[in-house]
């Protein structure tokens, strides 16, 4: 079989393709062969890296957790540090990619959707790093449950647009980000903040992000002397979860966990998994599973978490489900709050809500994978932005 | 009737060509009906229905607006054909059905055009789905004589408008603007551009102009060199202002400006 790790869009089997407005195709196949041409040229990829290097802080490192994992059973568990990025989640490795392609095209515009405001947060660094304009669409209901994002991208420069059409969560800032490209294409570039949408995004997405895996499966080898038994991330729109997997492809011998936000529980119709739940068909561009009902309307998505609250997943996540070759999961709110709850207290490390699904996912495997067994988990986001949900969950504002 | 026909025989007579546009289950199935209807009795010569999708990404708040008000008040897909058969079996002008791809493809792309074929409908225009991504549609359309319109914009290189055209039947829609629908003051430069490059690459085509058109003179200047003037967000508000009665006077004010 060719190599998983060669796989390259349009197509992830029958997933991926364009189903987009024919005014947007100019700029995906400008968008592609720039980023072909950048792919190839040695000057891009060394000033990306350099970049990296002195700006985002990578490669992150990897932290090995023995407190947690005790409660997770008998297993090692080890962290890839992604938190530790500048501006505190794996985001701002596809942001400084696409940034530099903007430049390259010529755009002098950016405009980005956010959930969490991680991304939106990591696009206004990157227009203010590049002295690019900036425009940031966020769910009017996202810009309330992360409101000190929303300060940090205003802090940044960047005008910050509430959407308050349809669902008013990250679906909705998508949809709004891709009406202001059509009419502003000329200008702007759309850097799309996860492995969905149109060619080439999944791939040229999945690309800028696969240094979280690259990096971590030469740390594992180099400095613990082995490759992990389960590599495991949260999947919302499914960036930093291909981010790691994609090193680990070709390794049989590593089994794959997305985790997938359950919402109130898999037991309810309140959730985003969409991997789980969903059905194949076609949202913002792509052709990939994604939650729908019988006529092909979106259904809302539902989860604490905003970065995770998204209807559909990049096609990659949906090709590697049907191969088998990795597994997709549920965690639920209440779950992943325990697992960020854990983390703090036997690490001292808060992670992402998001992240924390992974986590989780993590004391699940615990008791399933045999003793011993190793599993590396893209830690993919610090929790600051997440301290007033946090607090109020956990009662500790003293005032509700 | 067929799409071309029907804008063949206004070139044989000299008169221009209006397309417009409601959503259907806007206020409800009946009154979207019921406004379908009214345009072709004021002048309208196309029909073009649109289906209610949750992500239309194409359209302005206008349209939005409409068309989520909709799908609140429980529109379903399969009245799509009863729209359909209800509209053509009262009026004379071809009845186009203008949807996201989405709700196609989950309902059957070959049962949607069987049954769009069986309820007297013309054909499909998909703003989401380009050539590239529709050999399944191409082949159901053929097979059950429905119209296909494909979208070309001021953007689209000279290969990707021929091929948008030669596989478009009825006519190609020429997108105006960079944008999506809307009201617009302007909308003659690129659109005369998008035009003339249908007529180079499928000189045989059709071809009508739509996003933005408003005005009996925006609609007037553009078939004095496209096939048709395609008008939706104008109406879709006239209704919004003042029901029936706004959309009806809507339409005869655009119309008197082509045929006089
Ligand atoms: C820290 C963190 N992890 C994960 C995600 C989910 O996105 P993705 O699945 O694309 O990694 C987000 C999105 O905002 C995030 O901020």
């Amino acid at each position: 079989m060719a190599n998983l790790r060669d796989q390259v869009g349009p197509y992830f089997g029958e997933f991926g393709g364009r189903f987009v407005p024919e005014s947007l195709i100019a700029a995906l196949d400008q968008l592609d062969a720039t980023y072909q041409a950048a792919k190839a040229d040695p000057t891009f990829v060394a000033e990306l890296a350099e970049l990296h290097r002195t700006y985002t802080g990578r490669p992150s490192i990897i932290t090995e957790v023995k407190r947690f994992a005790a409660l997770a059973g008998d297993i090692r568990v080890f962290l890839k540090r992604e938190d530790l990025n500048h501006t505190g989640s794996h985001k701002i490795n596809n942001v400084l990619g696409q940034a530099l392609l903007a430049k390259r095209m010529g755009k002098t515009r950016i405009i980005a959707e956010t959930g969490a405001g991680q991304h939106g947060v990591a696009s206004a660094t990157a227009a203010a790093l590049f002295g690019l304009d900036c425009v940031v669409y966020m769910g009017e209901v996202d810009t309330q449950r992360q409101a000190l994002n929303v300060a940090r991208m205003q802090l940044l420069g960047a005008e910050v647009v509430p959407v308050k059409t349809g669902s008013r969560t990250l679906k909705d800032a998508i949809n709004e980000a891709l009406r202001d490209w059509v009419t502003n294409v000329e200008t702007t570039h759309y850097l799309l903040g996860t492995v969905a949408g149109p060619h080439p995004f999944p791939t040229m997405v999945r690309d800028f992000h696969s240094v979280i895996g690259n990096e971590a499966r030469a740390q594992m080898l180099s400095e613990y002397g082995f490759l992990p038994d389960a590599v495991a991330a949260c999947v919302g729109g499914g960036s930093n979860a291909i981010g790691i997997f994609h090193a680990f492809l070709d390794d049989e011998s590593v089994r794959l966990f997305g985790f997938e936000a359950a919402g109130d529980g898999m037991d309810t119709d309140r959730h985003a998994a969409t991997l789980n739940y969903g059905k194949p068909g076609v949202l913002h561009g792509a052709r990939s599973y994604m939650l729908q009902d019988e006529d092909g309307q979106t259904l809302e998505s539902h989860s604490i978490s905003a970065g995770l609250d998204y209807p559909g997943v990049g096609p990659e996540h949906s090709w590697l489900k049907d191969l088998g070759r990795s597994e997709y999961r549920g965690i639920s709110d209440a779950e992943a709050m325990e697992a960020l709850r854990l983390l703090s207290r036997t690490e001292g490390i808060i992670p992402a809500i998001e992240t924390a699904h992974a986590l989780a996912g993590v004391l699940k495997l615990g008791k399933e994978l045999p003793a011993g067994s190793s599993v590396l988990v893209n830690l993919s986001g610090r929790g600051d932005k997440d301290m007033e949900t946090a607090a109020r969950y956990f009662g500790l504002l003293g005032t509700d | 009737m067929k799409t071309q026909d029907t804008i063949a025989a206004n070139r044989a007579a000299g008169t221009d060509t209006l397309i417009g546009y409601f959503p259907l289950g806007y206020p409800s199935l009946a009154e979207s009906i019921e406004a379908a209807v009214a345009m072709v009795e004021e002048g309208v010569d196309v029909l073009e229905l649109g289906v209610p999708y949750s992500d239309p990404v194409m359209d302005g708040l206008v349209i939005q607006e409409a068309t989520g008000e909709a799908l609140a008040a429980g529109f379903k897909l399969r009245q799509t054909f009863d729209a359909v058969r209800e509209v053509s079996s009262r009026v004379d002008a071809p009845v186009l059905v203008m949807t996201y791809w989405n709700p196609v493809a989950q309902y059957g792309v070959e049962k949607f055009a069987s049954d769009l074929q069986a309820a007297g409908g013309a054909g499909l225009i998909t703003p989401d789905l380009i050539p590239d991504e529709a050999a399944e549609w191409l082949a159901a359309s053929d097979a059950h004589d429905l119209d296909r319109v494909f979208l070309v914009a001021p953007t689209s290189s000279g290969e990707r408008v021929k091929t948008a055209s030669d596989l478009s039947r009825g006519f190609v829609y020429a997108v105006s603007t960079m944008g999506i629908t809307g009201e617009r003051q302007e909308v003659d430069t690129l659109a005369r551009g998008v035009v003339s490059s249908v007529r180079q690459q499928a000189p045989e085509q059709f071809t009508a102009v739509g996003i933005g058109i408003s005005t009996s003179e925006q609609a007037k200047a553009v078939n004095s060199y496209a096939d048709g003037a395609i008008v939706g967000s104008a109406f879709v508000r006239a209704y919004q202002d003042g029901g029936l009665p706004a959309l009806r006077s809507k339409v005869r004010d655009i119309v008197s400006g082509l045929r006089k």
